[in-house]
């Protein structure tokens, strides 16, 4: 599949910035000064809000992506952008009650996680509702992307939390660690998964001719590449495959960790570990749909 | 709104026969045509006489082969959307643009409300949608819906414009929910079949398979059989014994 910029973005961006708000309504960090109230809430919302804005760029008409609301009852892209609403609304609100009455009740917080975690696993399920691509249509899909969430938003509130001056408990910095170990397991898992599962569909199911053989296409219906291709037929990371994923491991995965365990008192190598961390999912992003396979690159003759 | 209709009793679709298709692309050309100059945005092309063209089209026709070496067939193959009736692309509208009608299953996108997010071409196992590149809105095959049902054409001409054009009949149109139409009856007689049967989309088109290649021995005729079971007669008889008394 081709690897959009902004869609790239959109998931990494929203999804370590809902990741960081789950953390944060949970109480993690101290919101009781002026200025790191402001400063949370605008950089949880510029993270969340930069990466809505992006996946309207690549949309034929971004002026009615308004439209996109109107059908939750079917699609997940619909569901993705009315529950994207909901918790920025609702996150809203939570940050001017505790700017106005400080801290609200802890069942509030728990209620807006399970809003979190509802559009965090909505746009995953984007892509893993789509029967034609086998290797998105699979409960590892959404559950990678709530571990990177959940991993990369616990490391941005540590961010937070030592920028503020605040103290930093033992439990959430293991607890930290712990989440991107586990986040990257889920990951080698899918991987495996690509590398293993087999689609169900040939070029002989989806031409119906395998009683007369194996079936091979002779010759494309056009001479130049049409849109298909270009959206569904992309090849190149198959060919670096390998590297790009020991990239992300590296920048997502071994940094942020050796960082978390060895200088959990340092805001600037904790920013590193963030911004290492952000650059590890946007290559895992950019390979989970480059490296994603449609079933209509059959009709092209791709065999692999 | 993009949940599916009830299956609807009429299920207007295609059936190809991939047997008689040659691959002209007769069918590509004028649905090209028909589409391009009648209701919304034009089907445009991008650098159409540069070196790489490119266009949204509608109707493409693929060549396969199939089979090894003496029994390989060639098989030309057209694929337009197949108006499935669990069509994922319509589920997965996020703005209700694009629809399956109720009253005769033709699957449409509204060009007004598509946002062009391009979630319905990457849902299509088959291929059936391209963004159209200057409007920014999926196109894909109507059925010619604007033909079909159209009082101002004769009534030769209210099929889809693939079907009217194809100079082989290579293409047929018609009710596929009923058992007893043409069409129906073409896919029972000659064992037409879905694409794709394991994607669950229920395709509404069906495909004609090639007929079986008949062997060489099992042919009607074979000249050099005729020419050695024949005894000569008159003139070539006499030919005949003459030239092979000179030895």
């Amino acid at each position: 599949m081709h690897p959009a910029w902004s869609i790239i973005f959109f998931t990494s961006a929203s999804g370590l910035g809902l990741g960081l708000a789950a953390w944060i309504v949970l109480g993690l960090i101290d919101l009781s000064q002026f200025w790191h109230l402001i400063f949370v809430a605008g950089f949880t919302f510029g993270l969340i809000g930069a990466g809505l804005l992006s996946s309207t760029l690549h949309l034929g008409h971004p002026e009615r992506a308004w439209r996109a609301l109107s059908q939750w009852r079917s699609s997940w892209l619909s569901r993705e952008g009315v529950l994207a609403v909901l918790v920025l609304a609702a996150l809203g609100g939570w940050f001017l009650y505790t700017y106005m009455r400080g801290a609200p009740p802890q069942w509030v917080g728990f209620a807006l996680v399970i809003l979190i975690t509802a559009t965090v696993y909505a746009t995953s399920m984007i892509y893993a509702s789509l029967k034609t691509v086998t290797c998105w249509y699979h409960p590892l899909t959404p559950t990678c992307y709530l571990m990177f969430a959940a991993s990369g938003g616990l490391l941005a509130n540590l961010w937070l939390v030592v920028i503020a001056e605040q103290s930093v408990t033992a439990i959430i910095q293991s607890l930290a660690a712990v989440l991107i170990v586990l986040a990257w397991l889920v990951k080698f898992a899918w991987w495996w998964m690509l590398d293993h599962k087999v689609m169900d569909s040939t070029l002989e199911t989806a031409t119906g001719l395998g009683s007369f053989g194996k079936v091979r296409s002779l010759m494309p219906p056009h001479t130049s590449e049409n849109y298909l291709q270009k959206e569904m037929g992309f090849v190149i990371a198959r060919r670096h495959a390998l590297k790009l994923r020991i990239i992300s491991v590296l920048l997502g995965g071994l940094i942020p960790l050796v960082l978390i365990i060895f200088a959990s008192s340092s805001p600037l190598l904790l920013g590193l570990a963030l911004l290492c961390h952000l650059t590890g999912v946007f290559v895992e992003r950019w390979l989970f749909f480059a490296e994603a396979k449609h079933v209509v690159s059959l009709y092209y003759g791709d065999q692999h | 709104m993009t949940s599916l209709p009830e299956p609807s009793a009429i299920k207007l679709g295609l059936v190809i026969d991939l047997d008689i298709c040659v691959g002209c692309q007769a069918c590509v050309v004028n649905c090209k045509e028909w589409n391009t100059s009648g209701y919304g945005a034009p089907l445009s092309d991008e650098n159409a006489y540069g070196a790489n063209p490119n266009g949204a089209w509608l109707n493409r026709v693929h060549a396969f082969e199939a089979g090894n070496a003496e029994e390989a067939k060639t098989v030309h193959f057209p694929k337009s959307c197949l108006h499935c009736e669990d069509a994922p692309c319509v589920t997965a509208c996020p703005t209700g643009a694009s629809f399956k009608r109720a009253e005769d299953g033709i699957v449409l996108v509204n060009e007004d409300w598509c946002i062009g997010c391009g979630l319905c071409a990457w849902s299509c196992p088959y291929g059936a949608r391209e963004m159209d590149p200057a409007e920014g809105v999926m196109k894909k095959c109507t059925l010619c819906v604007d033909r079909i049902y159209n009082d101002n054409l004769k009534e030769e001409d209210r099929v889809p414009a693939c079907v009217r054009t194809c100079p082989t009949g290579a293409r047929h149109f018609g009710d596929l929910g009923d058992p007893e139409s043409e069409v129906s009856l073409l896919v029972a007689a000659r064992s037409g079949y879905d694409l794709l049967p394991e994607q669950n989309t229920k395709p509404v088109n069906k495909y004609l398979p090639p007929r079986p290649r008949r062997k060489a021995e099992d042919a009607p005729m074979s000249l050099v059989a005729m020419a050695e079971a024949s005894t000569p007669k008159g003139f070539w008889k006499w030919m005949d014994s003459t030239l092979e008394k000179l030895g």
